[in-house]
């Protein structure tokens, strides 16, 4: 209870006695204990030997004996490497196509007149609500017609135009003072140069914002490249993952699978302990990906 | 006009009076030219992928083939009418009804209250944020991992710990009456930390010095939320619900790992039917028709949408 009140203490004074938000809070804290089993279970089962047993797989209490055997295991059977690579590669091909579309048009979209402008915000706003991942099946074909079948560039293609990253940006853009603009115009600065000079350089933030969730998202893309690739080393990460976790299911080898998610996950979490904050707010801004 | 004259000049120029019709449209093409050429290479991709994609959905669906190598042949809206007829898709389509509807209220809802009680911004909320945020994000994939064995029949993590307590150990996975419930569980653990984040920014707005004038006039923590908050969250609510209801037609990952639709169909949801279809029976033509279909029932919500996002972007 007093650590309750510790935590209340800058609430308004008037409300500060109120036990429905007190057991709110409670409930929010035996929750959050609940949503991080999963991740708990996962470490542990990581580390357990196989020696425990099957019956002891689900023990959340860390195993006395902690081994790296199934982290071997899976580096091993899994080749997760490569996986990373590919992913890898598909996140930064994808993000830095992006970079230069959404910087393009946002710029467009913030500072210049042009005729169609209303009909065009909204066909960029169309892409916001038709989810890529629902046109699958064309989109599939017509990868296939551009020879771009098993690719990872036939992966990353869909994507490169993203239309919340040009209302980011455009966002970002309009927010620059037009002087800075006048005063660069002034002395004979081409338009490219205008933006590659002034509006990308006071970007910044924006731009990680939107490198943020475009990399989680890519990271975490699943259907569309297990649909487009078909050869086992162009695999990205969940589709290698799902397969390891398929093969592994077979022979009930949950401490191989326990350390092959977390050897896909990793990058993620740690990234996102050490920049928490930023994560955050760029998902807040995200809304749809 | 050059790409390196400024930007304000076309605005005075396009004013000129008394032009000829072809002329003043050509001379307003012309001041608009570098925003277009801008603006290409994302029209490029999205005429590609995005319109260009609609456009062959419609095509396809109106084609079919009688044999996979036979050519195809116009069929008009005969594999619309096979996929309404196929009692997999209908099944489809109320699996996913139940488990749109069985996801966005329980996820909004635990949002809301995880949101509630973590407004104030110290450690220990901060700390409590980011645990419930974790899910959000890793891959759907990852946690299908991680919750197949959750789920595993009795030496699972759930058996294990709760299943002592049950008379009868359920199979959660493999029992056609409880599967798709268990999926659901999976999305509400992976969402609601995602909608929190919008409550949260949401709750931003709602002044304190109103809710502590509400209070000094007697009304307690639920008369507050009743009348205060929830109004000021109006928005807010509107745009998670947009954002869930897309969810659950698009992610799926969960079932192709899990279930891979079963135990007979009772975890099959549209997207993963349109997957079956395209790449399990090679039938583009049904596979575009319940893309269609599903496209289509998505515009309502598309209308709805599109107001509340277009007001966000700061319109046109």
């Amino acid at each position: 209870m007093k650590l309750l009140e510790a935590l209340w203490k800058d609430a308004p004074l008037a409300t500060r006695g109120e036990i429905t938000p007190k057991l709110g809070f409670l409930l929010t804290v035996l929750l959050a204990i609940v949503w991080l089993i999963p991740f708990l279970w996962m470490g542990v089962a990581t580390l357990r030997p196989a020696s425990d047993g099957i019956n002891a797989m689900a023990e959340l209490m860390p195993s006395l004996k902690p081994t790296l055997d199934n982290i071997r295991d899976a580096w091993e059977i899994g080749d997760f490497p490569r996986y990373a690579l590919n992913t890898t590669f598909i996140c930064a091909g994808i993000l830095l196509v992006q970079f230069v579309t959404i910087t393009l048009a946002g710029f467009a979209f913030a500072r210049l007149s042009f005729a169609g402008k209303t009909l065009i915000f909204y066909m960029f706003l169309m892409q916001l609500m038709l989810v890529p991942v629902l046109l699958i099946v064309p989109n599939l074909k017509l990868v296939a017609q551009l020879g771009l079948y098993d690719t990872l560039t036939g992966v990353m293609m869909p994507f490169f135009a993203s239309a919340f990253g040009t209302f980011l940006m455009r966002q970002a853009f309009e927010a620059i003072p037009t002087e800075l603009e006048d005063a660069a115009l002034i002395d004979g600065a081409s338009l490219f140069q205008r933006i590659r000079h002034i509006y990308v350089p006071l970007s910044m933030p924006s731009f990680s914002a939107f490198a943020i969730i475009s990399v989680t998202s890519h990271w975490n893309d699943f259907l569309w490249p297990l649909m487009v690739i078909n050869s086992p080393d162009k695999r990205p990460l969940t589709v290698g993952l799902s397969v390891f976790t398929a093969t592994a299911e077979g022979t009930q080898a949950w401490g191989t699978i326990a350390a092959g998610t977390l050897m896909v996950i990793a990058p993620l979490l740690v990234t996102f302990l050490i920049f928490q904050k930023r994560f955050i707010s760029s998902f807040v801004t995200s809304g749809i990906k | 006009m050059s790409l390196a004259e400024p930007a304000a000049l076309p605005v005075a120029t396009s004013a000129a009076p008394r032009l000829h019709v072809l002329k003043r449209f050509s001379s307003r093409f012309k001041t608009s030219l570098p925003a277009y050429l801008l603006l290409l290479p994302s029209l490029v991709f999205l005429a590609l992928f995005t319109y260009g994609a609609m456009g062959r959905v419609f095509i396809d669906a109106l084609y079919q083939r009688a044999t996979p190598k036979a050519p195809v042949r116009f069929v008009g809206l005969d594999n619309i009418n096979a996929v309404l007829a196929d009692p997999a898709f209908v099944g489809a389509v109320v699996n996913n009804l139940i488990y749109a509807v069985g996801t966005a209220i329980p996820s909004i809802g635990l949002a809301l209250l995880f949101a509630l009680a973590l407004s104030r911004t110290h450690a220990v909320n901060s700390a409590l944020r980011a645990a419930l945020f974790l899910p959000v994000l890793i891959p759907m994939v990852a946690a299908s991992a991680l919750f197949l064995f959750i789920f595993l029949p009795n030496v699972g993590l759930l058996d294990y710990y709760i299943g002592r307590f049950l008379p009868v150990l359920p199979n959660w996975l493999g029992d056609p009456d409880i599967a798709l419930y268990a999926i659901m569980v999976i999305t509400i653990w992976k969402n609601a930390g995602y909608y929190m984040l919008f409550f949260l920014a949401g709750l931003q707005a709602v002044p304190e010095d109103v809710m502590e004038a509400a209070h000094l006039d007697g009304a307690g923590p639920y008369r507050r939320f009743r009348h205060i908050i929830l109004p000021e969250l109006k928005p807010t609510f509107l745009f998670v619900i947009v954002i869930a209801t897309l969810n659950a037609v698009t992610q799926v990952d969960h079932v192709f790992v899990m279930t891979k639709g079963g135990p007979s169909n009772s975890t099959n949801l549209v997207l993963f039917y349109i997957y079956q279809q395209a790449v399990e029976h090679y039938d583009i033509g049904k596979a575009s028709a319940a893309t269609l279909l599903t496209l289509a029932a998505l515009m309502g919500l598309t209308a709805l949408s599109f107001r509340t996002m277009a007001n966000r972007e700061g319109g046109p």
